[in-house]
């Protein structure tokens, strides 16, 4: 009945376009392959039954007295202006109706809140502009940022089919599986969302908060950010791929094997051009989003690096910068924990030479582990 | 009483200033009233054009115009300006202009308060408006203004928290005035039970008001200071909490949204039984649903954070609440319908924004409810979605009202008739223009497209393109209500007392326009 109502109200809409062009419009909740996500799927099904029948009543009374209660026509009006028992009538079987549509609803949110006896637990981090993943069951650790080229948000290049919804390493969950999630955030609040499992959950920076999901079906689905985290809030999407047990336990392995080729780069020496060339990289997925990939920031909320005193300044300052973050209250938190010392060496080095900024110099992987100090240095480094 | 009114006289008729002076120093009803409803409609454009900057950025994937923070300032500036800067302040347009004639009262209580009232809103504005060429432009936290994002921001923020004070203490003296005004001036024998519903409507608004708009300053002033001077109130490191702000703010802006519409229930109730020539059906339930949905308005605060992780109790809690107001609210549109049903109805431009009113802001109740189903509004929480929502409440519902009220009163403040077939079309291309816009954002939310993003997956193409194109039809439509409401101010025919044939109450035993100082003495209602 809906899908006929909203198909409808969209051919009434369309006007002037294609019938083919149809067939692609999205106007629903997207397919539910979690047993939350299709409760959610049917109580909103039954609400709209419930609002398009009170409508159709009401205004089809409103509109039948328009037409034929029009001085135009004649009619004289009548003079009543109260009647106790239409009122309470009216009063009363809205609320029965309400009462009848609360107890499935409040069945479905006691569903969605009990996250005990999971099968596997992500914590899952929101960051200015990009989410961490720890599996906490199996020892992963990575970030997960939009893969789609600036070239294609520019317009200058043609748009991919999964335009704005494509990672670099999208969260991977076995099927039929219990995941409770750990939503957190590292700077503003963050909310993650996807659709098809029926979660969205803020991420609170200080504060964990739980959720829960059991995809049914293998399959890739995709989510944005849903609570406004400042310039690059668009550009935040989520993408979970539901494979099966073993594809799971192969990706685990594989995970853990790239995690040891990243830390045991932390402890070689690289040339300057090696350096630079990864920095690049890193500069592109870390830092582009605010000073730009021209390295000129946006003039007023975003520092240009290109020719600044923190880039063209003591090596050591640099380093303490991109490790620790800026002055309190700016947005440039430190990357002490997100990147490994390989990484920040990189970026830094590829900061002091890029542009305009010839200066010749290089930070090495041992020099950021220094500077990471000694209580620092204990902790693991990221990847 | 003959000495007041005497007084009255000669302070109106001899330091009478003229010119720019009479504008900023008046302390008449009717000026002030006509400065609210001037400064209103400029914001409107204002807010307005912003909203078309974000249409038409909107109107392919990628960006094109803009970069997204400052489409993110835009955003954010065109919800508060619209809140703050036209809704609010046309209704306290309304209120003054109106509250006086309709009471039989010869002006607001607090006259000098009154035009300090209106005399901040401008300095709030320039505040707000000036913020754009500031360094680091406009605020760009959304109208909602969260921290941890609001603290990130530059020195806009703190103008516009200064501003939203200055905001506030404009509606808290507005209120205090609306309501000695109507609790102490009314003509002798007009009983509370006998006021008119736009009088009862802005009752219950300002109390509202002043329940509220303290708590917005608290909550704005805890930014400030976590800003600028240390404290920790909203951050965690510090044993803050950011999800307190929302829990703040909430308290003080989900009644917020009743101050912007229950004003408008009151215009409506006064048009219908106007052009239906039949008494408002149910006036005492009216009334009793009206302070229902006010006192109801304070116990739902938090159905706007159902994905912040609340215990299960309090989902419950808030979803029941909720659902709740519904009760009121279809009551209200029930005896509106009530109201037209054997009627000997006209459709003058008044009852066509009246009635679309009725049907368009019940499709806004419905998606309401739909909202107010806590699992739902966790997929539909900060999508397109809400931004349908909350625009077929504000836009068809609050915006509609103001227009049905400004075509309905506007012969008796100007003493001219507006050109009907002017009004008709700036109503026809309004209200299609206004669901084009907006219907089509119902789908989008529902498919799973987040607000406030500059740039959207190619699935979300079609209906975007629809919505711009609505939105520059509805946009320039007002250029027509612009015309309607010049050309009425410099001249047309000559409206009578009781400009229309059904309409009843004080404000139509006085001649058109309405003399600069009515009912020096005090008529009699039996």
């Amino acid at each position: 009945m809906k899908s006929m109502w909203q198909r409808a109200a969209l051919v009434g809409m369309m006007g002037a376009a294609s019938q083919s062009a149809l067939a692609d419009y999205a106007y629903n909740l997207q397919p539910p392959v979690s047993e939350v996500a299709r409760d959610i799927f049917h109580l909103h099904n039954l609400i709209m039954m419930v609002c398009i029948g009170i409508f159709i009543v009401v205004f089809a009374t409103m509109f039948y007295s328009l037409v034929k209660h029009r001085k135009s026509s004649g009619h004289q009006a009548a003079h009543f202006h109260e009647n106790t028992t239409v009122e309470i009538i009216w009063t009363v079987i809205p609320f029965i109706i309400l009462v009848g549509m609360a107890y499935p609803a409040a069945k479905v949110v006691i569903e969605m809140k009990d996250t005990s006896n999971p099968d596997m637990t992500v914590k899952i981090t929101g960051y200015q502009w990009k989410w961490g993943y720890d599996y906490l069951n199996d020892g992963v650790h990575f970030y997960s940022t939009l893969a789609t080229p600036r070239e294609q948000i520019n317009g200058t290049a043609e748009k991919d089919p999964h335009y704005l919804l494509e990672v670099d390493n999208p969260m991977v969950v076995p099927v039929g599986k219990r995941v409770r999630l750990l939503v957190t955030a590292n700077d503003v609040i963050h909310s993650w969302w996807v659709p098809a499992v029926g979660v969205k959950q803020d991420g609170i920076p200080g504060f964990i908060r739980d959720a829960w999901f059991k995809a049914d079906k293998i399959g890739t689905y995709r989510g944005q950010c849903a609570e406004l985290c400042g310039k690059d809030h668009g550009f935040m999407p989520i993408v979970v791929k539901v494979v099966s047990e073993d594809d799971y336990r192969a990706w685990v392995a594989k995970q853990k094997g790239s995690a040891q080729a990243a830390a045991a780069d932390n402890g070689k020496t690289f040339s300057r051009d090696e350096l630079v060339e990864r920095g690049e990289k890193v500069f592109q997925a870390n830092c582009a989003a605010c000073h730009q990939a021209n390295g000129m920031g946006i003039p007023g909320t975003f520092p240009a690096l290109n020719g600044s005193k923190v880039a063209t300044g003591p090596i050591a300052a640099h380093i303490g910068i991109v490790l620790h973050g800026g002055r309190p209250g700016t947005a440039m938190v430190g990357f002490a924990d997100r990147l490994s010392d390989a990484e920040i060496a990189a970026v830094v080095t590829y900061e002091r030479n890029a542009w305009n900024n010839k200066m010749g110099d290089a930070a090495q992987p041992a020099d950021i582990a220094a500077a990471r100090g000694a209580v620092v240095a204990a902790a693991p480094a990221a990847q | 009483m003959s000495d007041a009114a005497h007084a009255h006289d000669e302070h109106g008729h001899h330091a009478h200033p003229t010119g720019l002076m009479r504008w900023l120093t008046t302390t008449n009803h009717k000026d002030i009233g006509s400065l609210y409803l001037f400064f209103a409609l400029i914001m409107l454009f204002m807010a307005g054009s912003m909203a078309l900057l974000i249409r038409a950025e909107l109107f392919k994937p990628g960006l094109q115009l803009m970069h997204p923070d400052f489409f993110n300032q835009l955003t954010t500036m065109h919800g508060l300006i619209m809140i703050f800067g036209v809704i609010m302040p046309a209704f306290s347009g309304f209120a003054n202009w109106q509250v006086p004639l309709m009471l039989g009262a010869p002006d607001m209580a607090f006259p000098r308060m009154n035009n300090w009232a209106f005399w901040l809103l401008p300095v709030a504005g320039v505040m707000l408006l000036g913020s754009f060429w500031l360094p680091g432009g406009a605020v760009a936290g959304g109208w909602t203004m969260y921290p941890p994002l609001f603290i990130q921001g530059g020195v806009s923020y703190d103008l516009t928290i200064l501003a939203v004070h200055i905001m506030g203490l404009s509606s808290i003296m507005g209120s205090i005035n609306i309501i000695t005004t109507i609790l102490n001036m009314r003509a002798p024998g007009l009983t509370l039970m006998k006021m008119p519903l736009f009088c009862w409507t802005w009752l219950i608004t300002a109390y509202l008001l002043i329940a509220t708009m303290p708590v917005l300053a608290g909550a704005v002033t805890m930014l400030l200071t976590d800003r600028n001077f240390g404290t920790h109130f909203f951050n965690a490191a510090g044993g803050g909490d950011p999800v307190m702000f929302q829990h703040i703010f909430w308290f003080f802006a989900h009644p917020e949204v009743y101050i912007l519409i229950l004003p408008a229930f009151g215009i409506v109730s006064q048009v219908i039984p106007t052009f239906a020539r039949k008494p408002l059906f149910g006036y005492a339930s009216m009334v009793y649903a009206t302070a229902s949905i006010a006192i109801l308005s304070f116990i739902v605060w938090a159905h706007h954070m159902f994905t912040v992780g609340m215990p299960v109790a309090g989902q419950l809690f808030f979803m029941f609440s909720t659902m709740l107001i519904a009760v009121p609210t279809g009551v209200k549109v029930f005896n509106w319908v009530a109201t037209m049903w054997k009627g000997s109805m006209t459709f003058e431009t008044p009852m066509l924004f009246a009635i679309a009113f009725v049907c368009l802001f019940t499709i806004g109740g419905f998606s309401g409810l739909v909202l107010a189903m806590a699992p739902v509004d966790i997929q539909l929480q900060d999508t397109y979605y809400v931004v349908a929502h909350f625009h077929y409440v504000l836009v068809s519902g609050a915006l509609f009202s103001i227009f049905a009220g400004i075509y309905y009163w506007l012969p008796k403040w100007t003493g001219h008739m507006y050109s009907e077939t002017l009004g008709k079309t700036h109503f026809w291309l309004s209200v299609i223009g206004m669901n084009i816009v907006f219907f089509p954002m119902h789908f989008l939310g529902l498919a799973g497209m987040p607000r406030r993003i500059p740039d959207y997956a190619l699935q979300f193409t079609e209906f975007n393109q629809i919505a711009t194109v609505g939105a520059f039809i509805f946009g320039f439509s007002q250029l027509i209500f612009l015309t309607v409401v010049l050309k009425t101010i410099k001249g047309g025919a000559k409206a009578s007392d009781r400009v229309w044939e059904g309409a009843e109450g004080l404000e139509w035993t006085v001649p058109s326009p309405a003399p600069y100082h009515t009912f020096e003495t005090a008529p009699v209602v039996k």
